[in-house]
């Protein structure tokens, strides 16, 4: 028997680890994947916590979390490939369009 | 035995997430997501979640990170191999980090209430069945269902109005310039 608590340091590494890609790369893409990252870390929570109590709604919510994000990838990525046509950068400290 | 598993699932889990946001080549990022992903996918399934665990290799890996690697290789990469991450010190991004990690291990470690419900696990009295799972899902979440059917036609026409060309051009002069473009 796995104890839960495993899971959950598991699932807070990997949001640290997402969460230093987010901030710290360079390249929108790999920042993106930084995010699917940390998505996932928080759906092992949701999934490890359901186990233990017995319910299923945290596999509900995360089957929620998994389409929502496939809707989120399709638009960012639609997005980058639009910013990519104007502006020929993928680097997010050159990406300033919206900066006053 | 399980716990071997869960430690060796994991180690893998960790390292690959690591290879992601330190790989130079953001192709070797999207495939060290995806051994990642399948590590988590195993889990699910330790977890007693195994449909969970194919929605997640169908949908993650099957359609997410092949859509990621397409635009990968649609889009030049070169430059990222000089310069991986932002230029002159990222102390603010550390000290989030920093704080993040902090605030996760205090928690982790000082509520008491989670420690009354990790404990070592109660024995499982009987495992949810996936009929359970649907039932659920469209019975008592049926409306949250539909509205995620309704979010991703959104999603769908938002990506093809983003990615599309710019509408003034005529289709008959736009195929001919993506070709010279990919020349």
């Amino acid at each position: 028997m796995i104890p839960t608590s495993w899971y959950l340091i598991l699932a807070a590494v990997l949001f640290v680890i997402g969460g230093a890609g987010v901030l710290l790369r360079r390249n929108v893409l790999i920042v993106l994947m930084s995010l699917e990252l940390m998505l996932n870390s928080v759906t092992i929570n949701l999934v490890a916590f359901g186990h233990v109590l017995q319910d299923l709604r945290g596999q509900i919510i995360a089957i929620f979390v998994i389409a929502i994000t496939a809707a989120e990838v399709a638009v960012a990525l639609g997005i980058l490939v639009a910013l990519l046509r104007n502006k020929h950068s993928l680097e997010v400290d050159e990406l300033t369009v919206l900066k006053g | 035995m399980e716990q071997a598993f869960f430690l060796l699932l994991a180690a893998v889990a960790v390292a690959a997430a690591l290879l992601v946001v330190a790989a130079r080549n953001p192709i070797h990022s999207a495939l060290a997501l995806v051994a990642c992903l399948v590590q988590i996918a195993a889990l699910y399934v330790m977890l007693g979640a195994p449909f969970l665990a194919v929605i997640q290799i169908f949908v993650y890996v099957g359609a997410v990170m092949v859509l990621f690697l397409f635009v990968i290789m649609m889009l030049d990469v070169r430059k990222e191999a000089q310069e991986r991450f932002l230029r002159g010190t990222p102390l603010p991004g550390l000290v989030v980090l920093a704080i993040l990690a902090g605030e996760l291990i205090f928690l982790l470690l000082q509520s008491a209430r989670l420690h009354a419900v990790m404990g070592p696990g109660q024995p499982v009295a009987e495992q949810p069945q996936v009929a359970d799972l649907s039932l659920l899902l469209f019975r008592e979440y049926l409306l949250p269902f539909e509205v995620a059917s309704v979010i991703l036609l959104v999603a769908l026409i938002g990506a093809v109005v983003l990615a599309r060309e710019d509408g003034a051009k005529t289709p008959e002069t736009a195929p001919k310039e993506t070709r010279g473009a990919a020349r």
